[in-house]
């Protein structure tokens, strides 16, 4: 039966029913954006729905949700995501500045970064809205040098397969039609979607990575909002 | 008793999903071993034709194919709709990749609401489905085919069978579903015992009879394998093929509710297709955009018909190219409106067309001229150019003309039986010369291009018959169509693909007949000493060349 969580009360410790999954990659530094962007375009295709439109009587229709594959050129793979060239843009920026930081740490090459999916909770006044996650997949990423361009073809091969290991990890989850929130009224949907794309509809989500460094703490957290703000009072 | 529980609406709904689910699934998959990057537009409007609200282009004969398979039966307990990849080398031999399966269990999850929970999870499996169907090894097989190999499918539907798998098959499940009356999985079985061909092997081997394949993308038809049981029957096909357009267009407006969570508004309307007219001016752009990309030309060699090509929008992403040269008048309605210099790409419009679309494409364009607009000669072309100058005209029989022009390509039928003088397919030394077939199943073996076109073209075809030994084991699939990409059709009459059709199969270089072949080996063996011992000379360049490689 289809069980339905609410989301924690407010106070709870909000990862109390957030499910988290982790997945693990190993490549090559020019690999790295694309292999990122394939796990976040696969998840973000089953996060993501087409645009609403609400009509009377608390009814709405859903618009079209169009996908397109994309071809790695540095990993023997392909992926499909969401057509939504705005969405694409987001993630792209995200994955660029997370590459960016791996690269000039100075650490080995360990990072990892994070898609949350989360629920506005509107709170009266004088405090401020808050953000309850409840879907959270982090990505860790190892970087390696490759010596000769021998090992560059046979990681391009291994990492195509390892991502289709990934791909298919991530639809199991999906498949698993865990808690996913409420679909809302057309005065609370801006609370649950990313309303903001003109021609897709992503559940609420938000981009953060850390950098590890070669003792294994985390040397700089940086939190990224790629969607409208919620108002802070 | 199980069934008591649910409404009858609601059990409409759920057939009705399921169909269209196993429909869908159909598509997906097989529009994943075409070898080329699928790519379809988000709309932020409901169109009320996209199933699950996702952009699933429905091409025809896939569609057409799946329901011979169901035969109007549902997927159920030891009734499972199955769809079968197999690989077909140039030499015939062939090998079962995948089977994805479609099934049915009883196990029932009577809370769950139909028209709204069973829906967007069925959503959500296809895209788990459309992820997992670029994950699995046939993917990567399919995207390298053309050369020595094509990819087929067949469906059937009944038990499922694995064992053309080979040891050691693996599975994958994308998903399932429950519902009141059963759980749905979506599953494939693939082999992975694939000794004997490598994609490795495919990668470097250059391509066979000097065909230029850059954009050449095969139909995947299914195949005739005496294994297993499909239910196709030869000279079904008749004109007004797939005739079930409207069925298959079935509007699916759906409307949820968030108020009472009991209260869930389904509505699947067939407003849109109530009369006629209405019906085939909106569905005319899907079966279009569907077939489009396989859509046969209608040129002639010589005489260099007009708009014979014209390339979609780029936006699309997806190179479809529409036939419209049929009169000067009709490829506009094709199109939308466009600009000056050429052929207007396709405007950026989802697949299925929304009412202002069907304004657009009735209405001829300006501006663009073609020349040499002079209507082949078949019958079918008569009937459009007297059915309308500067209007719609009578969309009816501008349909069925686009249909019988489709049945060209993929029926199996003599030429004399398709009323289409100047069909002209490229490839088509491929073709089965008989066209009748043994095999009860050839969906998609054109008739022979009719080689009294122009001398040339019969010579070459005679040279290149005799030469390539894979021309004539093609049973099983046809190299539909060839579509340039980039190609549009300029003022010229003559665009690219009729070009490259026209001079595709150019005589034999001499130098590269036998005789003169072997005497230059000759020559070529006696000057060998002379050359090693230059190059024994050079020996350190050579070297320091290769240490800058490394």
């Amino acid at each position: 039966p289809h069980r339905t969580r609410r989301p924690a009360p407010p106070g709870a410790a909000s990862a109390m029913n957030c499910r988290a999954e982790v997945l693990e990659v190993s490549v090559e530094g020019r690999q790295v954006e694309e292999a990122i962007l394939a796990v976040l375009h696969t998840v973000l295709l089953h996060r993501s729905t087409g645009k609403f439109h609400y009509k009377k009587e608390g009814t709405y229709s859903i618009g079209t949700v169009g996908t397109q594959d994309v071809d790695c050129d540095f990993i023997d793979f392909a992926y499909v995501r969401v057509s939504s060239e705005e969405l694409d843009r987001a993630l792209r920026k995200a994955v660029g500045e997370f590459k960016d930081a791996l690269r000039n740490s100075g650490s080995d090459g360990m990072g990892q970064i994070s898609l949350e999916f989360y629920q506005k909770k509107k709170s009266r006044w004088p405090f401020s809205d808050e953000c309850i996650p409840w879907e959270l997949w982090t990505i860790k990423v190892n970087v390696v040098n490759l010596a000769n361009e021998q090992e560059r073809q046979i990681c391009r091969e291994k990492v195509g397969e390892k991502l289709c290991e990934k791909i298919i990890n991530i639809v199991e989850v999906m498949n698993r039609h865990e808690y996913l929130p409420k679909m809302p009224t057309q005065s609370e949907v801006d609370n649950v979607f990313d309303t903001s794309l003109k021609d897709v509809q992503p559940y609420l989500y938000k981009i953060s990575y850390q950098i590890t460094d070669s003792l294994g703490t985390s040397v700089t957290t940086t939190m990224r909002r790629l969607i409208k703000d919620t108002l802070a009072l | 008793a199980m069934d008591s529980d649910l409404s009858s609406q609601d059990r409409k709904d759920l057939d009705k999903f399921i169909k269209f689910f196993a429909l869908k699934t159909v598509q997906v998959i097989v529009q994943a071993r075409l070898g080329e990057k699928i790519c379809t537009r988000s709309s932020s409007s409901p169109t009320g034709s996209d199933w699950f609200n996702l952009a699933i282009k429905d091409i025809p004969e896939v569609t057409h194919e799946a329901k011979k398979a169901l035969a109007g039966q549902l997927p159920a307990v030891g009734h499972s709709m199955c769809v079968e990849i197999s690989l077909k080398t140039s030499e015939g031999d062939s090998m079962e990749l995948e089977i994805w399966c479609l099934e049915m269990n009883e196990k029932c999850d009577k809370e769950i609401k139909v028209s709204y929970t069973v829906y967007n999870r069925l959503s959500l499996l296809l895209k788990s489905l459309l992820a997992i169907t670029r994950v699995t090894p046939a993917y990567r097989l399919s995207r390298k085919q053309g050369h020595e190999y094509v990819i087929l499918y067949r469906i059937y539907f009944g038990e499922v069978q694995l064992s053309g798998l080979g040891e050691g098959f693996q599975t994958v499940r994308v998903g399932t579903v429950g519902t009141p009356v059963g759980t749905i999985t979506l599953s494939c079985a693939y082999r992975i015992n694939l000794a004997f061909m490598s994609t490795r092997q495919f990668e470097r081997t250059p391509p066979i009879l000097g065909i230029i394949i850059d954009h050449f993308v095969d139909r995947p038809y299914p195949s005739s394998s005496p294994m297993h049981p499909c239910n196709y029957r030869a000279g079904e096909d008749n004109g007004a093929v797939y005739p079930s357009v409207e069925d298959s267009q079935e509007a699916c407006t759906t409307s949820f509710s968030t108020s009472p969570p009991s209260q869930c508004v389904f509505t699947v309307t067939k407003a849109h297709f109530q009369t006629p007219s209405p019906v085939v001016t909106d569905t005319l752009k899907v079966p279009v955009m569907g077939l489009a990309f396989s859509h046969q030309l209608s040129s002639s060699r010589l005489s260099c018909q007009p708009a014979t090509l014209a390339v979609g929008s780029a936006d699309m992403g997806y190179p479809v190219l529409f036939a419209g040269g049929l009169n000067a008048a009709h490829p506009h309605q094709l199109m939308g409106p466009g600009k000056d210099g050429g052929v207007p790409p396709m405007t950026s419009q989802p697949a299925h067309g929304t009412q202002a679309d069907q304004e657009r494409m009735c209405t001829p364009l300006d501006g663009v001229h073609y020349s040499a607009a002079t209507p082949s000669s078949s019958e079918d072309t008569e009937t459009i150019s007297n059915s309308s100058e500067g209007k719609c005209g009578s969309p009816h029989d501008f349909l069925e003309a686009i249909f019988i022009r489709k049945v060209g390509a993929f029926v199996n039928k003599p030429i004399n039986q398709v009323t289409m003088a100047n069909l002209d397919i490229p490839f088509a030394m491929f073709a089965p010369k008989n066209v009748e077939l043994e095999d009860p199943n050839p969906m998609v073996n054109p008739p022979d291009s009719p080689e009294t076109e122009s001398p040339l073209q019969g010579s070459l075809h005679s040279e290149c018959s005799s030469d390539s030994s894979a021309g004539n084991t093609h049973d099983d699939f046809v190299m539909i169509d060839f579509k340039p990409a980039f190609s549009k059709d300029d003022i010229l009459p003559m665009d690219l693909g009729t070009f490259y059709r026209e001079f595709q199969n150019p005589p034999q270089l001499s130098s590269l007949s036998i005789d003169i072949g072997a005497q230059s080996m000759a020559e070529d063996l006696d000057s060998l000493p002379e050359k090693l011992a230059v190059h024994e000379k050079n020996v350190r360049e050579f070297d320091a060349f290769v240490e800058t490689l490394q």
